[in-house]
């Protein structure tokens, strides 16, 4: 048992009792279960969405996309900056009709305000089938994350089976409020461990970042600006709006939105969540800083320039630090998609097959679901192969196909039918796996665009599709049913 | 804060929009270094630093935060 481990298990421990501790006192009934009795004060509701942004992807993904494409990978930056302009205005209304109806996720919200459980259903099942790769994800990083800062002493497959338990036991006992717990000991770590380390590893090696950048900008010119075709500024604009479009469009975030006691809350969170965005900057350091001192790493290998790193430069005590906050930016964000799956399954697939029955046996259900959602994620996360990896390019924008009927239900004349909606959620996804596996590009679906141009997100396509056919389908159902 | 200040104070939500992606064709370099960061980077925590304090003012003038607004419980 080496100092790092003492440190990840510390870690994992008090996660685990702040998760257990937030059940304290309060009657866990289903509303309290899944949204707190929409009664969490804004610095908790801040955690839970601030948890989206910062999982495991910030550890990994950040500083290993700087590593390997440059630029590019301060983009998360802007995208979330501008999608919470766009949540001030779209969060309120969406939380006071949940309030008002008594929403518990969030097919719950399209099928009230398109009065359609049928759209429910469908709604759940994109969510189910867009959750499970991300989970996997997020496993697979802290499987990665734990077994590199305990030097091996831990197996990536026994550090997913830990956490697979530790998420069951805080979320079946305390639900969300588990989650927003938790999120004080990992929100406090990583901003700790990222401010740190993106400032003392380009200092520690180059003297300044100045000197860091400098030194990178000598040995690849133009690599930490866009470059002129592949990731570049129409790649840029085009990723940033397609991803700010889906930013709140994860059932978990639903669920987090709805836990909130007032819509200030939300409004709040547009001032203060760019700022902390900002905290990815340091991340990105990190990977900047790895690409001399690192060098060679390809591939997959990219994601772990960070902790290679961090290996090469501290003590064991610390690099297990360094690995606790990468375990605990997964094991959070993990523990609230695996509390959304459950939840819709519960509510909005076992539901309505099951009319009539309580609240009670529904939450009884969620709670089952729990671990039997965390050993799908497990069994994947071991198993899981090119089927899930061809899932997760897919995951997110299939979320993002439920943002058109979700902004026209927000307007005061919504024309768009029921119908409309469930054809275009369907026509969209249907796109968006179509193009993904077949490896479509924009150039070869439009020759005749300029080769720059060629690099918009090809995501576009999928919402194009999904917004023509939902007005179609819309315009020739209108009249013969109403949508509340 | 009158209403019809109000109502055109809510158009500076747009700003962020435009100047983060309009602006970013004339920001794609390295070089010269500004405070040692590459100028991309510091256009991009510009933006960011821009939108923050943009919202901040709508906060604090956006009627709905008063206390007694209609969606207080």
């Amino acid at each position: 048992m080496n100092a790092a481990l003492v440190v990840i298990f510390i870690a994992m421990g008090l996660a685990l009792l702040a998760g257990l501790a937030a059940r304290y006192g309060r009657d866990m009934d289903l509303a309290q279960w899944t949204v707190a009795a929409r009664g969490l004060g804004g610095f908790f509701v801040f955690l839970l969405l601030a948890g989206e942004h910062f999982s495991a992807f910030v550890f990994l993904g950040a500083s290993g996309f700087a590593y390997g494409k440059g630029g590019s990978a301060i983009y998360g930056l802007v995208y979330a900056t501008l999608g919470w302009c766009m949540g001030y205005w779209m969060l309120p209304p969406i939380w006071r009709y949940a309030r008002a109806h008594n929403l518990l996720s969030q097919p719950d919200f399209f099928t009230h305000k398109y009065n359609s459980p049928a759209l429910g259903v469908l709604v759940s099942l994109v969510g189910i089938v867009a959750l499970i790769p991300y989970m996997v994800l997020q496993f697979r990083g802290l499987g990665i994350i734990v077994a590199t800062a305990s030097y091996g002493s831990i197996s990536d497959s026994m550090a997913i089976w830990l956490a697979a338990a530790v998420i069951s036991g805080y979320v079946v006992v305390s639900g969300v409020r588990g989650a927003a717990w938790t999120s004080i000991v990992k929100d406090i770590t990583i901003l700790v461990v990222a401010v740190f380390l993106g400032t003392y590893l380009p200092i520690h090696y180059y003297g300044s970042h100045g000197a860091m950048f400098a030194s990178i900008e000598a040995a690849k010119p133009g690599f930490l600006a866009l470059p002129k075709l592949g990731e570049n500024v129409w790649w840029w604009d085009s990723s940033i709006l397609i991803s700010l479009l889906g930013l709140f469009m994860w059932p978990q975030v639903f669920a987090s939105i709805y836990t909130a006691k007032h819509p200030r809350v939300f409004r709040w969170n547009a001032a203060v969540m760019p700022l902390y965005t900002l905290l990815t900057l340091f991340v990105t350091f990190c990977g900047y800083a790895a690409i001399q001192q690192i060098p060679g790493l390809t591939g997959k290998q990219i994601d772990l320039a960070l902790f290679q790193l961090s290996i090469k430069t501290f003590d064991p005590w610390f690099v297990g630090v360094v690995g606790a906050a990468g375990m605990l930016a997964s094991l959070v964000p993990g523990s609230v998609m695996v509390m959304g799956v459950a939840t819709l399954f519960a509510n909005n697939l076992y539901r309505p097959a099951r009319p009539g029955v309580s609240d009670a046996h529904i939450g009884t259900v969620a709670r089952l679901a729990v671990p039997v959602v965390a050993l799908v994620v497990v069994y994947f996360s071991l198993n899981g192969g090119s089927t899930l990896v061809a899932l997760l390019l897919m995951a997110y924008s299939f979320m993002t196909q439920l943002a058109p009927s979700l902004f026209m239900s927000l307007s005061r004349r919504n024309f768009v039918t029921r119908q409309g909606a469930i054809a275009g959620i369907c026509v969209g996804v249907a796109t968006v796996a179509y193009i993904a596996l077949s490896g479509l590009t924009l150039a070869r679906i439009f020759p005749g665009l300029p080769e720059e141009l060629h690099d918009v997100n090809v995501g576009i396509v999928g919402l194009v599709a999904n917004a023509v056919t939902m007005t179609a389908v819309s315009l020739a159902t209108r009249g013969r049913t109403s949508s509340s | 804060m009158s209403p019809t200040l109000w109502k055109g104070l809510r158009y500076l939500t747009l700003v962020p929009f435009a100047v983060a992606l309009g602006s970013v064709f004339f920001f794609n370099r390295v070089t010269p270094l500004v405070f040692g960061l590459p100028v991309f980077m510091v256009w991009c925590v510009g933006c960011v630093l821009l939108t923050a304090a943009i919202m901040a003012l709508l906060y604090a003038c956006d009627p709905a935060n008063k206390a007694d607004a209609e969606d207080d419980r």
